[in-house]
């Protein structure tokens, strides 16, 4: 298999941690994209950017509307917006109705990633109080890209790993800090 | 399962379905948000897929207002982002005043909590009675709405703190009046808002505008129709006019932005400058 070309993560509630675990491991030679979707109440991801740039070896940025997106980089969600990815591979954003109360919606960024990058991708469902991400996983799987659930015992909050098992189903069920091992493995072929 | 591909495919032959049976030209919406929302209509509709919509579009003609509301699907809040309207009050409005008439285009009115919005600011900075606001969309039924100033009043509390953090001087309720589940908004803010179909894809300059408010409209736009429209909106504006965006808009591909200055750039407020027809009258 050739390696895949993203990356996009969803959480929510303790998401913050177990982003700054999985970033924290990545290996600064990842030349993927990655997409981040954490639900907050906040009006603002800058504070995010910051956490998360202190711990990722890879640059933390604000994903920003019409802008390519960018290997080897993460790109946050901004608050209050969807987040999805045109064809060619730049950003959108939309201010459409809250998709399992959230926005941005994990799943609405799941689905238009998945659609882009299909079997070059890799979704990952971590901690998270409800089932958004769930659909978009499952979308992620039917189109050929590869599925990692945070393990429900290893969760803060395992409702959204629990949603995403039942729902899509997995490749792979790991504890929070096998995830970003196995990242690195399957993304420096 | 479809594939994306098919899927695309279908979208599109849709786009050019509507536009040769109703003149609507949707081909400059950016893609992925414009798939969503064409994928939704055909689930309201009942319809198998998106194929299924293309015949009833073209078959039935009196679907068009729906259509037509859901490919514009109109969400906001009023105050939404509190920061950008306390600058609009406290930095934009004090310079309009100077205007013996003013005038707003509210591009993409949606519901109307915008327009509702501004047209308190106006009222309290004492401004409303010499200012005609023009609300436009696309969607018969988002005017509609808009009109009707009706809302839910669960909404009320965050409107409140918005319109708080914005800077009001009241109370949001002393503009509204609940019953049961609903908010009114008072009459009286509509007594200078007119409302008015327009089409930012097709339709020209609507006024001599001393203040366009358009947000979050161009993120569903191609770079192209982004390009379009605030063209459109220079020769609409008179000179020094300001232009007020979504903040997390981007500028960067669209190249009228050569006309407008950064009047507070964290806000998206800008200001229209190398422009000779209009003079400051």
């Amino acid at each position: 298999m050739n390696a895949p070309a993203a990356i996009a993560l969803g959480c929510s509630a303790g998401g913050v941690d177990a982003l700054k675990a999985v970033l924290g491991g990545l290996d600064a030679a990842l030349r993927q994209t990655i997409l981040v979707c954490c639900h907050s109440s906040s009006d603002t991801v800058d504070l995010l950017c910051e956490v998360l740039g202190r711990v990722s070896p890879l640059p933390v940025v604000e994903a920003k509307e019409r802008h390519v997106v960018r290997a080897g980089a993460v790109h946050l969600a901004p608050s209050g917006y969807h987040l999805l990815v045109e064809g060619d591979l730049h950003f959108a954003l939309s201010v459409d109705p809250r998709v399992n109360h959230a926005r941005p919606s994990i799943d609405v960024m799941f689905t238009s990633a998945a659609e882009v990058w299909q079997n070059a991708l890799i979704g990952v469902v971590l901690t998270g109080g409800n089932a958004d991400g769930a659909k978009g996983l499952r979308r992620i799987r039917e189109l050929g890209g590869t599925a990692i659930v945070q393990s429900p015992d290893d969760a803060e909050a395992p409702t959204m790993p629990r949603a995403a098992l039942e729902i899509a189903g997995t490749d792979y069920c790991v504890a929070l800090n096998d995830i970003a091992p196995l990242l690195n493995r399957l993304c420096l072929v | 399962m479809d594939t994306p591909e098919l899927e695309n495919m279908e979208v599109d032959l849709f786009v050019q379905a509507l536009h040769r049976r109703h003149g609507y030209d949707f081909s400059q919406y950016a893609p992925a948000s414009l798939k969503r929302r064409v994928q939704q209509l055909a689930q309201q509709l009942q319809c198998r897929s998106v194929s299924g919509l293309i015949e009833r579009v073209i078959h039935e003609p009196q679907l068009l207002p729906n259509v037509l509301d859901g490919l514009t699907v109109p969400v906001s809040d009023m105050f939404r982002d509190p920061a950008m309207f306390r600058t609009v009050r406290e930095q934009v409005l004090p310079m309009l005043a100077s205007y013996p008439q003013i005038n707003i285009w509210q591009a993409g009115c949606a519901h109307g909590q915008e327009v509702y919005s501004l047209a308190i600011l106006l009222e309290e900075a004492g401004l409303y009675d010499r200012t005609q606001i023009f609300a436009t969309d696309l969607s018969e039924r988002a005017l509609q709405q808009a009109e009707e100033g009706i809302y839910p009043v669960r909404d009320a509390q965050q409107w409140s703190r918005n319109y708080q953090a914005a800077g009001g001087k009241r109370s949001l309720a002393d503009y509204y009046s609940a019953r049961y589940s609903l908010l009114k908004i008072d009459q009286r803010l509509r007594r200078n808002v007119t409302f008015a179909r327009h089409n930012l894809v097709s339709d020209g300059v609507f006024c001599e505008a001393h203040l366009i408010f358009c947000r979050n409209v161009l993120i569903y736009f191609s770079n192209v129709l982004q390009d379009h429209v605030l063209s459109l909106f220079r020769d609409s504006l008179v000179r020094g006019g300001y232009l007020c965006l979504g903040l997390r808009e981007s500028l960067d591909y669209a190249s009228a932005v050569h006309d407008f200055t950064a009047f507070e750039e964290k806000m998206r407020i800008y200001r229209l400058t190398s422009h000779s027809e209009h003079e400051v009258t």
